[in-house]
């Protein structure tokens, strides 16, 4: 197997994500891949389905600058705050454009997740029966043939690429991660191409209590990329910075705003390195 | 905010009656807002010893300070097992091992069913809310729902836009006929007063009213003919050490969670 080359985070997006690419930049809450996305929306990609768990302040942005053509989610709020305003101004007002929605509860996410590492068409749960979310086309019940009880089955996803941000990688491209995991390991293993931002390289990877590994083969690049987790957080590395969170409702709740925050910390930055603490 | 401020508000009231719900040792799902106040409230008051599970995967979260969202840091340092999202969803909450699920909501209906959807119609929502989240499993699953909403016209309605989770359906019978494990919501807290379902038919009825609110004044707030169960209590206000530690732990926070 090909092992995982290690890239700038401009080359890593300018080959591996595409315009019309299913992308899904994972991390629950902690170590979500900000600066990647931020890569995604300089490179202006477009039409681009995105998955995520919890859109979080990243998809509000990546809509916001009209990234984005369809959304496979489970969460769309700003937690403990409130609203993601740039989706809720695009499903409600189609601006800057249309948005496309597959909704799921988390259960049936993360379960569409595990299915597409699998390599299996679908995965099987409880819950979804009785609810308006059975109608949306990602779920579909099935018999058990052992019990006969009734299920509801999610149809698996399979990313084009799949972007998460961790603490560390080894030499060789060896991958660890360690705090609240989500759904990365999942959300790696099921896509064709990985790309793994990290805060650190290090010479080994030291073992550690509720770690993941992601062993180099099964990633695509690697790219150093310290704080490119901000404003949400990598354990031991850093804090979530909840102020910004709160800061984000009045941002993002103005087109004017957002465009212009957008500009200054983003469009006009070169990406080699992060803006951490960038201030409302 | 400080302990000076006088009376209570009806939110702090209402925070304050549904961690009164919390038995000690019992293991709560806790979801964002108002429900993750009132679990940590409870920890720090009658309850040391309840189980705080937060969906992000840490299990027996002991946070110092209020979580903003539920995956702050401070949750996976305190907490005794950190676990994935999908092992979360399967071996804990669809397992059935929550005892009390805490949930909102921005719509209920007179069946405590849920919706966290949309307002208005799904294409073209007045309002697009955050979606399910972990809501539907978690309401399927656990073996009782608490649920916490401000109550109004606009959030208690005689139908749902949109229904993202179950409470009991259209009635008795329907958990079980859609093969749901847990019990249901067994009590909805309000800024106004309590309810619970009825014993005969699920429909949620006014068992309590918080001090100074008036049982018109409930049924006003409320889109469908609100049935009351007689005796009709009034809940015991907020005791000072109740509010005090609610108001320092909001204060410590440094938010609004």
């Amino acid at each position: 197997m090909p092992r995982s080359t290690q890239l700038s985070l401009r080359d890593a997006v300018a080959e591996h994500v595409h315009d019309g690419d299913t992308v899904a930049l994972e991390g629950f809450t902690h170590l979500i891949p900000f600066a990647a996305g931020h890569e995604i929306i300089r490179q202006g990609r477009r039409d681009l389905t995105v998955v995520r768990m919890t859109p979080d302040v990243i998809y509000d942005q990546m809509i916001g600058m009209g990234c984005v053509e369809r959304m496979v989610f489970s969460y769309g709020g700003n937690p403990g705050v409130g609203s993601l305003h740039r989706m809720r101004d695009a499903v409600e007002n189609a601006w800057p454009a249309p948005l496309e929605l597959v909704e799921h509860s988390h259960a049936g996410l993360a379960n569409a997740y595990v299915a597409g590492a699998s390599r299996l068409p679908f995965a099987a749960l409880r819950g979804y029966a009785g609810t308006d979310l059975e109608h949306g086309g990602a779920v579909a019940f099935v018999e058990c043939p052992f019990t006969g009880q009734r299920l509801s089955a999610v149809r698996a996803i399979n990313p084009d690429v799949t972007v998460i941000h961790a603490q560390h990688a080894d030499r060789r491209g060896n991958v660890m991660l360690w705090g609240l995991s989500g759904v990365q390991k999942e959300a790696v293993l099921a896509a064709d191409r990985a790309i793994v931002t990290v805060e650190e390289i290090v010479d080994e990877l030291e073992p550690r209590p509720h770690a993941v590994v992601l062993p180099s083969w099964v990633v695509t690049a690697v790219c150093h990329v310290p704080g490119g987790a901000w404003p949400s957080y990598a354990h031991d590395y850093s804090k979530r910075d909840n102020g910004f969170y709160s800061a984000w409702d009045g941002i993002a709740r103005d087109r004017d705003r957002f465009r212009a925050w957008m500009e200054e910390h983003v469009l006009s930055s070169s990406g080699d390195t992060v803006s951490v603490g960038g201030e409302s | 905010m400080t302990r000076d401020d006088g009376a209570p508000t009806p939110e702090e009231t209402m925070t304050i009656a549904a961690a009164r719900e919390v038995k000690d040792g019992q293991v709560l799902l806790v979801g964002v807002g108002p429900p993750n106040a009132a679990a940590n409230l409870a920890r720090r008051l009658h309850a040391p010893d309840a189980v705080l599970i937060y969906e992000s995967g840490a299990i027996e979260a002991k946070p110092v300070r209020l979580p903003l969202s539920i995956g702050d840091d401070d949750l996976a340092e305190t907490a005794a097992e950190i676990v994935s999202v999908p092992e979360m969803f399967n071996y804990w909450v669809g397992a059935g091992r929550i005892d009390v699920g805490f949930l909102g909501a921005a719509q209920l209906d007179r069946h405590a069913n849920i919706n966290t959807t949309v307002i208005g119609s799904y294409e073209h929502p007045k309002v697009r809310l955050p979606g399910a989240g972990g809501a539907p499993e978690i309401a399927a699953a656990s073996r009782e729902v608490i649920i916490l909403l401000r109550q109004s016209r606009r959030s208690f309605v005689e139908k749902l836009d949109f229904t993202t989770s179950i409470g009991y359906g259209s009635g008795p019978g329907e958990r079980e006929r859609l093969g749901f494990t847990g019990a249901g919501p067994t009590v909805v807290i309000t800024d106004l007063g309590i309810l619970r379902p009825s014993p005969e038919d699920r429909e949620l009825e006014l068992v309590a009213i918080h001090p100074g609110v008036e049982v018109d004044q409930v049924r006003e707030a409320t889109g469908w003919p609100l049935r009351v169960r007689p005796p009709l209590e009034t809940t015991a206000p907020p005791s000072e050490r109740e509010l005090a530690t609610l108001r320092d732990m909001r204060a410590a926070a440094g938010t609004a969670a």
